[in-house]
């Protein structure tokens, strides 16, 4: 201490501090450039556009609202889709991406920097992405230190499944609600450390704009009440953790009770109750521990017996009401999404249209390597370095990556939550192991080069383990003091002590053999090496592609095949601005966007009914197919087909899906009449109800006259039904490499006898057809 | 079909028979020799005339009245009238003459009137060559107006085989050239004959006033009638080097409109694609030395497209997102940026920008044209010279870090045709000095943002000094320096 107060500002040590500084700011701006920078290979290789399919619905609404302001947004109602229902935007949608961008677009345009919405869009996930691994290295830093915070956040920067979901164009809720997410984690371990009420309303404010941006919120609001419980439950109990975990609650509920498509729900859902359950807890337990102080040992027995009985009883009751609560709800009061988180089989048995979405799948194995790549290595190095010494903020992060593996392997789609948590538990790993290393090495040498002094090399020697792993006794010893003084001094104090303590217990395992060390430093750096690699392969070749626009290398250069905007380009321009669109809800989003035509499902699967009413359209026979549509006011349906190029995610691969979701509401399509033997075909040997249904026809009308024989290229086979005539739909559009199929419906023949003959069967099958549940559109 | 086509020849009965009722004189002029050729291979039908005029009369004439039917006049896009002096091959370099719109009293409402002041005044036996070059748009009607994909384009031109002029004619002829040899019918008169694909009329002898004979010539069109209904050209001077030209196009096929299916297997079908009457691509002429080129529309990049350049110019060949057929439409936008050196020259203490009007698209009619052309954020003293009329504004438009904004010429023009490439100059004052005003601003921005950094990390803004926050972060402090000179003395000493 005294030399330490003897040092002047401007001595090298000093200069050192301000050049560590200086150092850790420029390779956080480099680490904020790489996240950017690596997500631009989607604009490099194909161009600036919205990728996919949500995203185009999130643009659509920014333009909405950049265009009619942030009154008229709240109050949108989208008449251009659900078609004719309509659907509640301002009231459905998690503002929070729409609205950052939006202010993006408007600050920028205040200044006279006139980019359009799209630009603004477009790269709003990489300037997030930054964000995000600026997030990383404070949260990383609060548990172990800025090294590991620099080594978590140059992880994150660039971690494949990261990278998969925020490169430029993909604009979706994930892009900012990762950076939310990881900010109001380090807002959380932040107040734990300081137990400051400023950060802990800086957390509410951060986890306001989580709810704001993602579904995924309730990851938090679950892991926070967790952490608070393992917390009591190790006997962690402080008033930091107290300051750090109510106001959360408090203030967080309230705020996110503001989000309209939260509302209430942020105290009536279930996925609400674990915060709320803990909330009592904490109350009591700060409670009980307030009465330890002012009560003598033996008073203090006694009334914990007392209490402790009545409590049971009143918990029961409580518990009780909350099940018979919970269990009045139609789906217990979880939601689809939830549920399949807790129990995985529980879309695929119950809701088709969860299940048929790709990304509510459970991951395979390779997906791990893929996504994650050598982090999986390094993760269970992180914890062990979180377990010695085991403090608040590093048991939150040890918790937080058990959760998040647990959530990744129910759907692929959290493997995003499960990143940061990897690479902070890979960054602390790589930080303390380079920590080990290069500080054998140091000692190694300088013991060489000084081989007199024995006792110099002992002092040397505990000083220099002090400094390498200096974060790593200081947390020791805050857990020992902790532990000894009930948490009541500040975590950064004993830091004073350590060069005695130290010196006393000479940690001889953390010297290496100098060879050995440097071997291990090299292996490090090429499983370094190998991850940058493998990040820089998957944003470029894996998931930089925007999917709307497909391209091939042939041997004659690259081929694009850009039909889908083909075909919405051509309905935007041809066709009545009133004109309705039906087509698989997988283009409902694409075509409201770009084609601006009003669509009768989209890509918010928020009525099922609805969107089985399509798939019964499309797995019904031409005639009846016509009917729905026409009482749908359909003027024109689009079909993807990818017989023609072998693009395998077209409609007839996705028909299944429509058959089960139609035939989930109207019984009278059932799935065995499409299928032969089990087996889902469409050649020769198909059912005559499947050859025969709307989706056939407008995939296959006139596809055998291309080559002669109608050969599929992504079923790979001939197909079963060759020559046919639409009589009910005519060709309107098909775009250049057939992918995208635009059907009108021909009106209706102007017959007066016909007319009377078909009304006379309505009324006769109208009474047979009672008992059935049939249609309502018809 | 028939219906449609009689209505037009009475039409031109009641035109003929109106127009030789009324004769009255308009001076002692005759016409020697008039040469008309009627050029419909694109969509514009562009008429070129040779005039030899001879003043028979005993009074000097400094005008002469052009006539057109109104039908076709209401369509006139561009008209220019030249003049040779001298005979035979010692022709002098043409002059162009000043053509305005005229309203003769006592004439009927069908036909136009167009006065052109002659250089000087003719007088009595001189002779004098005029050149008229007019081009009419909308003037080949496709005929029939719907047709399927698998038909052929056919449209209609009416014409007059004889020179509606209110002079007399000695000896006249009329050539139409034809896209091609293919013709459904014309109409037969005396001395009519096909050659190839060129349709000749006369000479017909000694015509008297307002003569007129009605034709229709039906014929096969492969030309692309692609029609920009409206199209803004941005043309940005940036005096950093260059001029930014940005054009949007809403485009239109204004031939026959398509009926009845669109199949993709019969228009890609080889060798014999159906779907001649739709076009798929446009050919643009850039200037020389274009650079940065971009070719999309609302919703992204197009990529069919394909350029050449040379040192002489720069061709685009664009490929909308579909193949256009009749009656569809698509809208696209191109960019592309110039030298500054090429278009921006000093005159006379002023700067002026230089540059063609239309769109660089060849055989390309613009419904609505409007240019705007930006200028630098400081540009004073504005005005703009154009060799044909146009509605002139001014607007601001406020870019990159504007303060004041920038001053916008718009110049709006309806039913532009290729001939109006021609150059317009604008003229403004510039000084220099405005160049730096951005970056300097930009400095003062940075500086300003770094300075309350600077005082915030340097100073103690904390209101209590004996709270325990504040004692937590003096602590804090304290143990980092201690942290901080023990790791340097332990270095130290390993060194």
């Amino acid at each position: 201490m005294a030399a330490v107060e003897s040092l002047p500002p401007g001595t090298p040590s000093a200069m050192r501090n301000a050049f560590g500084t200086v150092l850790s700011a420029l390779i956080l701006v480099l680490i904020g450039v790489l996240a950017f920078s690596i997500r631009l290979f989607s604009v490099i290789k194909y161009e600036s556009v919205i990728h996919e399919f949500d995203p185009y619905f999130n643009y659509r609404v920014t333009q909405f609202l950049s265009k009619n302001g942030i009154y008229e947004f709240w109050n949108w109602f989208d008449d251009r889709t659900w078609y004719p229902l309509g659907r509640v935007i301002g009231g459905t949608v998690y503002p929070g991406l729409t609205l950052t961008a939006g202010t993006i677009w408007w600050v920028l345009n205040a200044i006279n920097i006139p980019l359009s919405v799209e630009t603004v869009c477009v790269f709003t996930a990489p300037v997030f992405s930054a964000f995000a691994s600026w997030a990383t290295y404070l949260l990383t830093k609060e548990v172990k230190g800025s090294g590991a915070g620099l080594a978590a956040a140059a992880l994150l920067a660039m971690v494949p499944s990261y990278i998969s979901r925020s490169v430029a164009g993909s604009y979706d809720n994930e892009a900012v609600a990762i950076f939310a997410l990881i900010f109001t984690f380090y807002l959380y371990i932040k107040t734990l450390n300081t137990g400051s009420l400023f950060y802990a309303t800086l957390n509410a404010i951060a986890y306001f704009y989580m709810v704001c941006s993602w579904g995924g919120y309730t990851f938090i609001i679950n892991l926070i009440p967790m952490h608070v419980l393992l917390c009591i439950v190790t006997g962690r109990y402080s008033p930091r953790l107290y300051i750090a975990y109510a106001p959360l609650v408090v203030l967080g509920t309230l705020l996110a009770a503001l989000v309209p498509v939260v509302g209430f729900n942020a105290v009536l859902t279930s996925e609400h109750f674990a915060s709320f359950l803990v909330f009592i807890i904490i109350h009591v337990v700060a409670l009980v521990y307030y009465i330890k102080g002012i009560l003598t040992p033996k008073m203090f027995k006694v009334a914990v017996t007392l209490v402790v009985s009545i409590g049971l009883v009143v918990c029961l009751i409580v518990v009780a009401v909350l099940v018979a609560l919970v269990a009045s709800s139609p789906t217990g009061g979880w939601s689809g999404r939830s549920l399949s988180l807790l129990d995985p089989t529980y879309a695929s048995k119950y809701i088709p249209i969860i299940a048929s979405v790709s990304e509510h799948q459970p991951p395979t194995w390779p997906s791990y390597f893929m996504d994650i790549n050598v982090l999986a290595f390094l993760v269970p190095a992180g914890i062990i370095a979180c377990f010695s010494p085991l403090s608040d903020a590093s048991s939150f992060v040890v918790l937080y990556i058990v959760m998040s593996v647990y959530f990744s392997g129910v759907m692929v789609r959290l493997m995003l939550v499960l990143a940061p948590a990897a690479c902070i538990m890979s960054g602390i790993a790589l930080s303390q192991a380079f920590d080990v290393f290069t500080g054998s090495i140091k000692y190694q040498l300088s013991s060489k080069s000084k081989d007199d002094a024995e006792d110099n090399t002992s002092t040397n020697n505990a000083q220099k383990d002090e400094s390498s792993s200096g974060k790593t006794d200081k947390g020791e010893e805050v857990s020992k003091e902790r532990s000894s003084k009930k948490g009541k001094k500040k975590e950064r104090e004993p830091a004073e002590k350590p060069s005695v303590k130290s010196k006393i217990v000479k940690k001889k395992a953390l010297v290496l053999p100098l060879e050995a060390s440097i071997v291990a430093l090299l292996l490090l750096i090429m499983l370094g090496a190998f991850y940058v690699i493998h990040c820089v392969w998957a944003a470029a070749e894996a998931y930089s592609a925007p999917s709307i626009v497909l391209t091939s290398q042939s041997h004659d250069g690259l081929h694009v095949f850009d039909d889908f905007r083909e075909s919405y380009a051509w309905l935007s321009h041809n066709t009545d601005v009133d004109d309705k669109v039906a087509s698989w809800w997988d283009y409902g989003y694409q075509t409201t966007a770009m084609a601006n035509r009003t669509v009768i499902v989209d890509n918010n699967t928020w009525n099922n009914t609805h969107i089985a009413t399509v798939g019964t359209a499309m797995s019904s026979p031409e005639k009846a197919a016509w009917e729905i549509f026409n009482s749908l006011d359909v003027k024109y349906v689009l079909v993807v087909f990818g017989g023609v190029i072998g693009y395998p995610s077209d409609d007839i691969n996705k028909f299944l899906w429509m058959v089960r979701i139609g035939g989930g509401e109207f019984p009278h399509i059932k799935e065995a009449d499409y299928l032969r033997d089990g087996q889902y075909r469409i050649d020769s040997e198909a059912t005559p109800t499947m050859l025969n249904c709307l989706m056939y026809k407008l995939c296959y009308y006139r596809f055998v006259e291309t080559d002669g024989k109608g050969y599929d290229r992504v079923r790979r086979t001939e197909i079963g039904k060759k020559h046919f005539k639409l009589t009910h739909f005519e060709e309107v559009f098909t775009s250049h490499h057939w992918m995208v199929r635009i059907y009108k419906l021909k009106p209706q023949k102007n017959r007066i006898r016909g007319r009377v003959k078909k009304l006379k069967q309505k009324t006769s099958s109208g009474v047979s057809s009672k008992s059935v549940k049939k249609n309502p559109w018809m | 079909m028939k219906k449609n086509s009689s209505v037009v020849v009475d039409l031109l009965l009641l035109l003929l028979a109106i127009t030789v009722l009324a004769t009255p004189a308009f001076s002692d002029l005759v016409l020697s020799k008039v040469e008309r050729r009627i050029d419909v291979t694109s969509q514009i039908a562009r008429v070129t005339k040779t005039l030899k005029v001879v003043n028979s009369g005993s009074e000097s004439v400094s005008e002469f009245t052009l006539t057109f039917p109104k039908f076709l006049s209401n369509n006139l896009a561009y008209l220019s009238v030249s003049h040779s002096e001298g005979k035979g091959k010692a022709k002098r370099s043409l002059a162009n003459l000043s053509v305005k719109e005229a309203h003769p009293k006592g004439m009927p409402d069908l036909i136009s009137f167009y006065s052109v002041s002659l250089p000087k005044p003719l007088s009595k036996g001189d002779t004098l060559t005029l050149e008229v070059v007019a081009a009419f748009t909308n003037v080949l009607q496709p005929f029939p107006e719907k047709i399927t994909q698998r038909d052929i384009h056919l449209v209609m031109l009416q014409e007059s085989a004889q020179y509606l002029s209110p002079y007399v004619v000695e000896s006249q002829s009329l050539s139409i050239k034809l896209p091609n040899a293919r013709i459904e019918s014309y109409t037969k008169l005396e001395n009519s004959k096909v050659q190839g694909s060129e349709i000749k009329y006369g000479p017909y002898k000694n015509l008297a006033q307002y003569s007129y004979a009605p034709i229709v010539v039906h014929f096969e069109s492969k030309a692309a009638f692609a029609v920009a209904e409206r199209l803004v050209r941005e043309i940005e001077v940036s005096h950093w080097g260059n001029v930014q030209v940005t054009e949007h196009y809403n485009l239109v096929h204004r031939g026959a409109q398509l009926k009845g299916e669109f199949s993709r297997l019969e228009y890609q079908d080889r060798p014999n694609p159906q779907g001649v009457s739709a076009f798929r691509h446009l050919l643009a002429r850039l200037p020389p030395r274009a650079h940065s080129i971009y070719y999309r529309d609302d919703i992204g990049n197009i990529s069919t497209s394909q350029m050449q350049s040379d040192s002489k110019k720069t061709e685009l060949l664009i490929e909308p997102r579909f193949p256009l057929f009749g009656g569809w439409k698509t809208f696209f936008t191109i960019g592309y940026g110039l030298p500054l050196s090429d278009f921006l020259f000093a005159s006379e203490g002023k700067r002026f920008l230089d540059i063609s009007f239309g769109s660089p698209m060849i055989d390309l009619v613009t419904e609505k044209l409007i240019v705007q052309v930006v200028l630098p954020e400081g540009s004073k003293d504005i005005s703009v010279t154009t060799p044909f009329a146009v509605k002139q504004s001014h607007e601001i438009k406020y870019s990159h870090l504007d303060i004041a904004g920038r001053p916008v010429v718009v110049l709006e023009k309806n039913n532009v045709v290729p001939d109006h490439n021609q150059k317009i100059q604008v003229y403004y004052k510039f000084s220099n000095i405005n160049l730096l005003s951005e970056p300097l601003m930009l400095i003062t921005g940075f500086f300003v943002l770094f300075i309350p950094c600077i005082i915030y990390t340097r100073a103690d803004f904390s209101i209590s000094k004996s709270s325990a926050a504040y004692l937590a972060k003096l602590q804090w402090d304290e143990v980092h320096w201690n942290l901080v000179s023990s790791t340097n003395t332990c270095n130290l000493l390993i060194v």
